[in-house]
């Protein structure tokens, strides 16, 4: 157990070294995930541009024959 | 058809902008009073103390001058922007690069001219003494037209868009540190009376270069910020 | 006009080729830059011994070392993916060279923050005036110069062109303010700080370190080709083959 102590003390620095690498993931995962959220957002805002465009397009051509 | 010669073409250019800042002398005014307002409200931050405000007065007229010319840089083309004569300029036959140099040069005769010739009196405020002002105004003389190029390459860049004040001073902050650098180093050394001809050299040699290649870039930036 | 270019850089040039090629590539990427991140920090954190002057604190060394070399790395690729784009127009260019600014914008501030950590208990600041501190934050400011004029423009195309050319501008100009400062510390005789002195690393903190750097740079492929990839789609709204993309995920 107290290896794993040892190793978490960092010699005394942990307060140095773990919120530096703690900043250096938290920064590159915000940097990963970004792109997946503004990827999401352009292809919903693209399908309902194409909703729209298929709904002007119905509404112009002749209403199909009703049975 | 008979085209009017470069020369010519220079010397219209610049009277034409003279002719319009003249009309617009308070315009000129602006930057002065700021750099009055600023330097004087540093011995009411710091205390009236004699040495500690010549310690810090040669970086305080230069960053004082700086900020001044920053506040009128946005305004270099925008009046031309928006009545379109700038897109006459790059559509005329003469070489834009020349056209936007004479730009430039009415720019800081209108207003870092002016603050070269008010800041022996900010300096004096400051308890400079007066055998650095000599020093500080050659400093001026070659940063100001230093900063004059550089900024004017980035209002280029920046023609195209609504919004440009603060992002004119982000993207010029990195430009213009090396000049300020060697600005307050050449009055510094002049205060402290070590050898004060290095950084002149090296501001000279910056200009020189400037001189030739920011009115190129300037056009470069043009034609890209224009070109829709 | 292309002769010498290879036909099949030419397809890659186009983006629906593009699209399909960073798609396949980037998880081969982000596993490799996981990989090797994880020996790394094993290496580094568990198997390196401590530093007989600077203690435990010096393990910062394998992110901020890997992080500052890639915030230069990343602005050489993004100058020069904006020379393309100024002088060939190419359209992935111009998007490599924009989406390259935040990941490097990214790697920049860890390289300062971390530095400032490791300053506080090795120098007892955390921040100095040392050439290589403020060349470091004023590379920071160009990655945000170049962004901020990127957004400033409502036209994506011509707001990539502009930010390219600030970021040429950018690379001429990190070399002088690199020198000025350098001057200026002299002049001023600062604190002048020596991290890594005439000490030779041993073998044992040199391969944590080689292997980290390795891992950002796969990181940075990873995560350039996610950005390009959404960039695409954003610049390509109207063509058919985005159209496409977006119905098969709906019904997904």
């Amino acid at each position: 157990m107290s290896a794993l102590q040892a190793f978490f003390a960092m010699g005394g620095y942990a307060i140095y070294v773990w919120p530096a690498y703690a900043l250096f993931f938290i920064v590159l995962i915000a940097d990963t995930i970004a792109p997946g959220v503004r990827r999401r957002r352009v292809l919903r805002e693209l399908r309902a541009r194409l909703a729209r465009q298929s709904v002007r397009q119905n509404r112009n051509s002749p209403a199909p024959p009703s049975p | 058809m008979n085209r009017p010669g470069v020369a010519t073409a220079c010397a219209a250019m610049l009277r034409r902008d003279l002719t319009l800042a003249w009309r617009r002398r308070g315009d000129i005014a602006m930057p002065v009073l700021y750099a009055l307002i600023v330097t004087m409200l540093f011995p009411f931050a710091l205390g009236p103390e004699d040495t500690l405000l010549q310690r810090i007065a040669g970086g305080v007229v230069l960053v004082t001058v700086l900020l001044a010319m920053l506040l009128a840089l946005d305004a270099m083309f925008s009046s031309d922007i928006e009545d379109g004569s700038l897109e006459q300029l790059v559509l005329a036959p003469q070489p834009l690069a020349l056209m936007l140099g004479m730009k430039i040069l009415a720019h800081w005769l209108t207003t870092a001219l002016p603050l070269i010739v008010i800041a022996p009196l900010l300096a004096a405020m400051l308890h400079l003494p007066g055998a650095v002002i000599p020093v500080l105004l050659l400093a001026l003389l070659l940063a100001t037209p230093l900063l004059s190029l550089l900024g004017a390459v980035l209002v280029a860049l920046t023609a195209g868009t609504r919004r440009s004040g603060m992002l004119l001073a982000l993207m010029l902050l990195p430009l213009c540190m090396p000049a300020v650098i060697f600005a307050a180093g050449a009055v510094a050394a002049a205060q402290q009376g070590l050898p004060w001809l290095a950084p002149i050299a090296w501001l000279a040699a910056a200009l020189v270069l400037a001189v030739v290649l920011a009115p190129l870039a300037c056009a470069a930036a043009l034609r890209i910020a224009l070109d829709a | 006009m292309s002769s010498w270019i290879p036909l099949w850089l030419h397809k890659l040039g186009s983006p629906p080729t593009f699209y399909r090629f960073a798609g396949t590539l980037r998880p081969w990427a982000m596993g490799l830059a996981l990989l090797l991140g994880a020996i790394a920090l094993y290496g580094g954190l568990v198997l390196a011994p401590a530093d007989y002057q600077q203690g435990d604190a010096y393990r910062i060394i394998f992110i901020h070392v890997p992080s500052a070399w890639m915030s230069m790395f990343i602005y050489a690729v993004m100058g020069v993916a904006s020379f393309i784009a100024l002088v060939w127009r190419i359209k992935l260019a111009e998007v490599v060279a924009m989406e390259s600014a935040p990941i490097g914008a990214a790697f920049t501030f860890i390289t300062l923050v971390t530095g400032s950590l490791w300053g506080k208990p090795m120098w007892g600041t955390w921040w100095t005036w040392d050439a290589r501190l403020t060349s470091e934050l004023v590379l920071l400011f160009l990655y945000l110069g170049v962004i901020g004029l990127y957004h400033a423009f409502e036209d994506r195309r011509q707001g990539a062109r502009a930010a390219a050319f600030l970021a040429i501008i950018g690379i001429i100009n990190v070399p002088i303010v690199h020198f000025s400062v350098n001057w200026w510390n002299t002049l001023h005789q600062g604190s002048t700080v020596n991290i890594f002195g005439k000490s030779k690393m041993s073998w044992d903190m040199l391969w944590p370190l080689l292997t980290m750097m390795l891992a950002t740079k796969f990181y940075y492929v990873a995560s350039l080709f996610n950005r390009v990839r959404t960039d695409l789609l954003a610049l390509e709204g109207g063509k058919d083959w985005v159209r496409k993309i977006a119905e098969d995920e709906a019904k997904s």
